[in-house]
């Protein structure tokens, strides 16, 4: 192949895979901490999308929907945890998919109500509509470029909030002993409501940066929940470097795929790779809490 | 329960509402029939799960994968002219076991949770396959020129007939399932959910025992595949969307699992629900949502199990 082609899609899997990193991310923590399976994680991706595209309605600008939606999507995610997912922790997986579960169709619906049934398009943010030259005669979209450095940039903040901050230092300690935590006099109640905002906050974020280039429309978090899901599995269940390293790895693996093999085949791609890592270890690539 | 004895409320409401299935095409509205075929086909694809969910212990999210490929078998055959009920039927039950097999060799390597992502994850890999496959309807599906033929023995394109088979095949279904769920087998892979450890030094072979309960449900679960592309006369990779295994499983635990009446009036239960939601507003997903987060949440016995019945000792 060409080597200036082989760049461009790899750059196009890097971008499909820090997307899915912030998604796993979320989700992966969640997981670790709280033991808790949060499918309706693909919500807070659409939710993020529509708050971002509404908002840049009104306010004209793209940074600015950027930093009003995201700290709504937070409190989103505070809002659920309290009301439904804190009665979960001790029920086993099955009735923490019910529960998600119906919270999808939920917020399916809710946005269908509120944004009606159309799928809605957002604008690439000013100054970013351009290309950029790699090399000579190969460019590559700029905002793409940016989505890639904004992913690696998230993924570096999480890890400096989860190994050197004091909240960082308790989301570990909770993982590991929760009711000793709890013992030594932190509000653990508060603690994870506040992680699963976070988690809901970084899947929101994927979903403004997925705004302008994709259709934004009800169940648009179902697909990449899927995605995630298989993400964090491959990764190992609670890792979140298992997470960063899966997802690049699903994200070059699906777009090659894609242009390599037949449609049917390629859409199975990432599948296959799964079911083969799982052969060869079926904790993932990371066990947990690495 | 001392008094409860005497009067079943199980077995009454299990007469009751068989009872009530075998007059519902008597009354000639053609609209009640379908609606019924419909709700007693997912009655099956239910009872299926719950042999997996509630006997054997293992939450798949995937099931609807098995619906899908009964389906799509019937489907092809048909567009290949080939009617006959006793050949795709009987091949749609083989395939669906067959992917099964794969599937399960593969997914029951681990448990708990990841078991569920991954029977999650090869559902959608197989929806996706079928969406690619243009040459099948791709994700606008096909539709079926009639419903397969029974070698001039019954004459299934008439609705209240095709309501009679599928009530029949149902009660085949559930007598099968009791069987199994008393044997040998059934108490083994019972005993494998409860602490597969000790089963497992008992010297059951339990990575089988769970193998061959999952590919024997897939079966069952390919059968009702068969039925509904029969009864839609539409085979479309919707049918196999992790949404709609997701819905099964509503299905099986509204019901009530761990019994085999509970999947079937869950499936009648949610369908109805539906039905009559979506006839006050287009958006009864509003309403169906926070419905079912407060059923999980309040309480899991289901419908069958808020009834009392008479061998309770509670």
């Amino acid at each position: 192949m060409d080597p200036m082609l082989l760049l461009v899609q790899g750059l196009n899997g890097m971008q499909l895979g820090v997307m899915l990193f912030l998604m796993a991310a979320g989700l992966t923590l969640v997981f670790g901490v709280m033991n808790l399976l949060n499918l309706a994680h693909g919500s807070m991706y659409m939710m993020g999308a529509y708050l971002a595209a509404s908002l840049q309605q009104h306010t004209g600008s793209f940074l600015l929907a950027l930093l009003l939606a995201l700290p709504a999507t937070f409190l989103i995610g505070m809002i659920i945890e309290a009301v439904a997912m804190r009665r979960l922790y001790d029920r086993d997986h099955l009735d923490q998919v019910l529960v998600t579960f119906a919270l999808i169709l939920f917020f399916n619906e809710l946005v269908r109500i509120i944004w009606g049934p159309q799928a809605h398009f957002m604008a690439l943010p000013d100054g970013l509509t351009g290309y950029v030259t790699l090399f000579p005669g190969v460019i590559y979209p700029a905002y793409r470029l940016i989505i890639i450095g904004a992913g690696l940039l998230v993924a570096l903040l999480l890890y400096l909030l989860i190994m050197k901050t004091r909240l960082g230092m308790l989301i570990r300690a909770g993982a590991s002993h929760r009711e000793m935590v709890g013992a030594l006099g932190v509000n653990i109640k508060l603690l994870y409501t506040v992680l699963f905002g976070i988690g809901s906050a970084l899947a929101g974020l994927a979903g403004m940066m997925a705004g302008p280039i994709l259709s934004i429309e009800s169940g648009m978090g179902d697909s990449v929940l899927i995605l995630a899901l298989v993400v964090i599995v491959i990764g190992g269940l609670g890792s979140i470097r298992g997470a960063l390293l899966a997802s690049i790895m699903v994200g070059v693996a699906d777009t090659f795929g894609r242009i390599l093999l037949p449609p049917a085949l390629a859409s199975m791609v990432i599948y296959f790779l799964m079911a083969a890592i799982l052969y060869r270890r079926p904790q993932g690539l990371f066990s947990a809490n690495g | 329960m001392a008094d409860s004895g005497y009067f079943d409320l199980r077995s009454a409401v299990l007469l009751l509402l068989l009872a009530a299935l075998a007059v519902i095409p008597l009354f000639g509205d053609i609209f009640y029939t379908r609606l019924f075929t419909r709700i007693m086909i997912y009655a099956m694809a239910a009872l299926s799960l719950d042999l997996i969910l509630g006997f054997g212990g293992m939450v798949s999210l995937g099931h609807a994968a098995f619906l899908g490929v009964g389906a799509y078998t019937v489907g092809i055959l048909s567009l290949w002219g080939v009617q006959s009920a006793f050949l795709s039927w009987p091949l749609a039950m083989l395939f669906s076991m067959l992917i099964a097999l794969v599937i399960g060799a593969i997914s029951l390597r681990v448990s708990g949770v990841s078991f569920i992502m991954i029977t999650l994850a090869f559902a959608q890999m197989l929806y996706y396959c079928f969406i690619s496959l243009k040459g099948y309807g791709g994700s606008d599906g096909m539709t079926l020129a009639g419903r397969s033929s029974l070698a001039g023995l019954l004459d299934i394109s008439r609705h209240g007939t095709f309501y009679y088979l599928v009530l029949c095949i149902l009660l085949l279904i559930l007598f099968a399932a009791n069987r199994l769920v008393h044997s040998r087998f059934g108490m083994a892979i019972q005993g494998i959910r409860d602490n597969e450890r000790r089963m497992l030094s008992l010297g059951f072979p339990t990575f089988r025992y769970k193998l061959v309960c999952f590919v024997f449900a897939a079966g069952i679960a390919g059968l009702a595949g068969a039925l509904m592309a029969n009864q839609s006369l539409y085979v479309g990779p919707a049918l196999m969307h992790w949404k709609q295994s997701a819905e099964i499983l509503v299905m099986v635990i509204l019901g009530g699992m761990r019994s085999l009446a509970g999947p079937i009036l869950g499936a009648l239960g949610l369908l109805l629900a539906e039905e009559i939601l979506s006839n006050y507003t287009e958006h009864w997903m509003i309403i169906l949502g926070p419905f079912l987060i407060i059923v999980v949440l309040c309480g899991r016995k289901g419908i069958y199990g808020m009834l009392k019945g008479a061998n309770d000792h509670d």
